[in-house]
This record gives C-alpha cells, structure tokens and sequence, in this order.
C-alpha cells in the first residue's frame, strides 16, 4: 500500500537584499524564496516593492526570527502586530518562527537562544504558539534550533518536545536538517533520533545550510550553524535519509553570511531537487 | 512564577560579560566547561549587532577603520542592546554615543557623519506618501502676502540635518565623489537626505538654507522660517531651496491659515 511519490520537490532560496536586482531581472529556477520578516517591518520604500514584485513570480515564506516565543515574559504584542500586517499584506505561502529565545527585559539580543525542554517549558511554549496562531489566524511553522549547551533541567529529547508541541498546538514544523545534524554531533547524539520522533504530516518545509566547525574545551567537535558556507557531505547524505522517510517537502537553502553570487546557491537548491529524484528513485525500489 | 525566568536572567546577563558565570544547570554531554560553549552564543550577539551597525554606518567604519569601529561597537552595544528586533531601528543612538565616546574625541565631524548615514537609513525605509507637486502648489506660491503665514510638512522620506563641519563631501568622497584629502573639514555643510525612486540622495545645503528647512520641518510657519534662516548668515535664497523642495517630492503637505 504504498503511494506513488510525487515527482517534483519545491526548491527556494533564503532571499539577500543583494540578490533581490538579480532575482528580479533573471528566470531563476526556483519554486520559492524566503525573507526575514523582520527586515521587512519597514514603514515604507524600495524594500517592500521589490518584496511586491518577488512576490509576483516566486510562492514567498515570512520567516520570523525575533518572535522570542520561548522568552520566559508573554510575547511582545506590537511586533506580533507588525507581524500580522507583514503576512496580511504578502499573504505568504508558510511562516516560520523558531524554537527559542532572542528578548529577555526589554533587550533583544539578535541570536536564537537555547530552552530546558521539560514539562513546565512545553506548556509555556504551547500557549504561546496558541496567542501566535490565534493572533496571525494561520498555521505557525515551529524550527528545531541548532544548540551548543544543554540544561540538567530537561527530561525531553528535542524530537519528543517538538512532536508534542505540533499535537498540542496545530501548528506545523519547520525542520531544519542541519540544525538537527549541528545539535546532535554538539550534543553526543544521533541526529535520526530527532527525524523520527517528528510526526511526518506536521513537517512543513526543510531548511538545509552549512556550518563551521571549532572544537569545546575537550577537544570534541562543536559545529556552528553559520549559515555561511556550502552545504556539507553528511549533511546531504543526512537530508536524503530524510527525504526517503518524509517524502518530498519544500526544501530551502540558507545563506547569511559570505554571501556567494545567486547563482551558487541556485546550484545548490537543484542539488536539493536531485536529492529528491535519488531519494524517490530509492523509494521507489524498496517498495 | 515561570521556571525559565531564573535561567533566561542568569544567562542574558552572562551573553555580554564574559567573565560572568553561567547560572546554574547549564551542562554539557561530555561533562567539557559549559561557558567555552556558551561563548558562541556571545560571539554572535556581539558579531551579528557589530555587523548591523556597520551596515548601516559604511562610512564612519571606513573613517576610523574596522577594528576601531568594531571595538567602539563593542561598547556601544553593552549599552545599548535593541530594544526591538528590527535592525533597521538600530544604531539610532549611535551618533550621541560617538559624541560621548572619549577615544573618537580628535574627530569632531563624526558624529554628525553618523548622523548622516543614520538619516539616509531612514529615509530609505520612511513611510511612502505623495508629494506635492508644483502644480499643486501654483495658487499657494501666486500669493505672496500669505505665504509667511504658510506651514509645510516635508515628505517622510525627506530629512535635515545642520552640521557645523563638511559631512556632505566626507560622505561623498567615500562614494568616489571627490578626493577625500580634498575636503575642508572646517566647512560647515548642511544636508538634505531624500529618496529619489530606489535611491537615496544626499544633497549639500548652506548653513542657512539648513537652519530654514530645520524650522520648516518643526513646523515654523515660512515667515518665521525665513528670519531664522537670515539670522543664521547671508546666503537665503529660500526661493531656491522651495524649488529644490518641490523637484525632489520632499513637501507632503501645505497649510496657509484660513484655507479649508
């Protein structure tokens, strides 16, 4: 009983204010791209027309990344505002938000902080996906984030907190193969554990980036989710895996720093859609 | 009363001081010191607010280099962390704080040209509105007697600044417009910081001329303006700077009393 896969995977780009002439002008092979939303919480100007104009020719993901849904204090009401108006106005294919915390007292720190995930964490962030959905009135992609430390307060895998969050909620999620790849080696883990706690139907669209690598004060591995190089090898093998057990999903390459020209990672999101045909082709035979 | 709170403190306070402790609980698979861990989490919040600001500030990065600017980020940022996650808000205060900062002291034009590049970034991402056009304005200009009592709002997009040093030229000779050992620093230049379709535009303006649309933009009515403008120094040619106003779309609206 199994069902015929299909045959195409929806491929994007995270979208740089310095490819935007380039993606405008050019027939670029991609079936999507995705923007930072808060880079477009701007009153007015040249940023939300050409955003008018991608939006014309390529399905758009709103990517959030200053929501701080895991922050300790309810969340920030005027930016769950501007965050209403953004989607209204561009009427995204999927919105993302991540597992984690980036304000606490008024300050916001700008990086995706790392959460104990327990009983009493998983309740907390349950509501307050319940206030996004509710507020945005649509479905909330959650992302599983790349970590470097751990708390001795958890008594939950990520996948199994995640998996329930999804239950609890509704809301969909975003899974980020490298991340899951990052946490895991970070973590002495099994990057599979993760993929297979995740309800299939809940996961939305895959991020795929590329790390750097330092060493902890023990000389083990400690991969940092840069997003500013290449995709690496295990992390391609790891992401066919995960196609061969999810199936196709809307698969985007992140870039955000050493930014190379458009065409690098336009190369890169076709390395993703033949991920899928090899993926498929595999499916197909073991079934 | 929430069980994160205690942890989200502990750590917050340790992500810009590295000699603080992490609080307690953080552990790590292999048992190796949390803290050398945690350091990437305080590499990209210092790395990642450094890198907003010096994309918003090119300039004074190039004036006083990378690694000064990256250092007096540093500081900047210890105190003054966003208070909201579009980073397009940030660096507002990073004029003053450059003003106050004792190692920029010998370089008395900086924060005017930080202010500068702060403006252009506004004016980038202000609110779209019409203009007024000349057209519009033809009856209003037709009527001399009243237009000292007349008040004008400039476009969102439209922005004063009065410096007492040549930021205009220091600004453009970094866009390969002009030599930069050419420049009098002593001469003082005013700027006027508008969007033209995609781009922005810096245009030089006299002290006078600056002082004039400093007091427009607070809402003096012409009149007053004008005397302003004239105290200020000889060169008023007000006409000019109205012209120049309504070529470039900078007036959003005008008001003469007693109009409807």
């Amino acid at each position: 009983m199994t069902t015929k896969s299909p045959t195409t995977i929806a491929v994007g780009i995270g979208l740089k204010a310095e490819h935007m002439p380039d993606i405008i002008a050019d027939d670029t092979a991609l079936d999507f791209v995705e923007v930072h939303a808060e880079n477009y919480m701007v009153s007015g100007g040249p940023a939300l027309r050409q955003l008018t104009r991608v939006r014309d020719r390529f399905a758009l993901s709103i990517h959030g990344v200053g929501l701080s849904i895991g922050g300790a204090a309810p969340l920030d009401q005027e930016h769950l505002d501007r965050l209403a108006a953004l989607l209204q106005r561009f009427e995204p294919a999927w919105f993302s938000e991540h597992l984690a915390w980036s304000s606490h007292g008024g300050a916001c720190y700008n990086d995706l902080l790392p959460l104990p995930y327990n009983p009493a964490t998983l309740v907390h962030v349950c509501d307050q996906i319940d206030v996004v959905q509710e507020r945005l009135g649509r479905r909330l992609l959650l992302e599983n984030p790349s970590t470097y430390i751990e708390f001795a307060t958890s008594s939950m895998d990520e996948g199994a907190f995640l998996a329930e969050v999804a239950t609890r909620t509704g809301c969909g999620l975003l899974l980020d193969v490298n991340n899951a790849y990052i946490s895991a080696v970070n973590h002495g883990r099994d990057p599979w554990d993760l993929i297979v706690a995740l309800p299939p139907a809940a996961v939305g669209e895959i991020h795929l980036a590329g790390f750097a690598e330092d060493r902890d004060a023990v000389g083990d591995r400690l991969l940092i989710d840069t997003h500013g190089a290449p995709i690496a090898e295990a992390v391609w093998d790891f992401y066919r895996r995960t196609l061969r057990h999810l199936g196709s999903r809307p698969t985007l390459i992140e870039r955000d720093q050493a930014i190379p020209p458009l065409a690098v990672l336009v190369a890169e999101a076709q390395r993703a859609r033949s991920a899928w045909v090899d993926a498929a082709a595999w499916t197909e035979a073991a079934s | 009363m929430s069980t994160l709170e205690p942890i989200q403190v502990g750590l917050s306070n340790a992500l810009l001081a590295p000699e603080r402790p992490l609080p307690p609980g953080v552990i790590t698979w292999n048992g190796s010191d949390p803290s050398v861990r945690f350091d990437v989490y305080r590499n990209n919040v210092v790395v990642s607010l450094t890198t907003a600001l010096a994309e918003g500030f090119p300039v004074t990065r190039a004036l006083v280099g990378e690694r000064f600017f990256a250092a007096m980020a540093r500081c900047f940022i210890a105190d003054h962390l966003p208070s909201s996650p579009i980073l397009s808000d940030y660096g507002d205060a990073l004029p003053d704080f450059i003003a106050a900062f004792p190692p920029a002291q010998g370089l008395s034009y900086l924060p005017d040209l930080a202010r500068l590049e702060r403006a252009r970034v506004q004016a980038y991402h202000a609110a779209d509105a019409p203009a007024l056009t000349a057209q519009d304005l033809a009856c209003q200009l037709a009527n001399p007697q009243r237009l000292s009592a007349a008040r004008l709002a400039l476009h969102p997009a439209c922005i004063v600044l009065v410096s007492e040093h040549a930021i205009v030229s220091l600004w453009a000779a970094h866009q390969g417009q002009g030599r930069i050992e050419d420049v009098d620093l002593r001469r003082a230049e005013s700027a006027l910081v508008l969007r033209d379709g995609d781009a922005v535009l810096v245009l030089p303006l006299s002290l006078e001329i600056g002082h004039f649309l400093v007091a427009l933009a607070a809402g003096a009515p012409l009149g007053e303006a004008a005397e302003i403008a004239a105290a200020a120094g000889p060169d008023v040619d007000l006409t000019q700077a109205i012209v120049l106003l309504i070529h470039y779309g900078g007036i959003a609206a005008w008001h003469t009393p007693g109009d409807l």
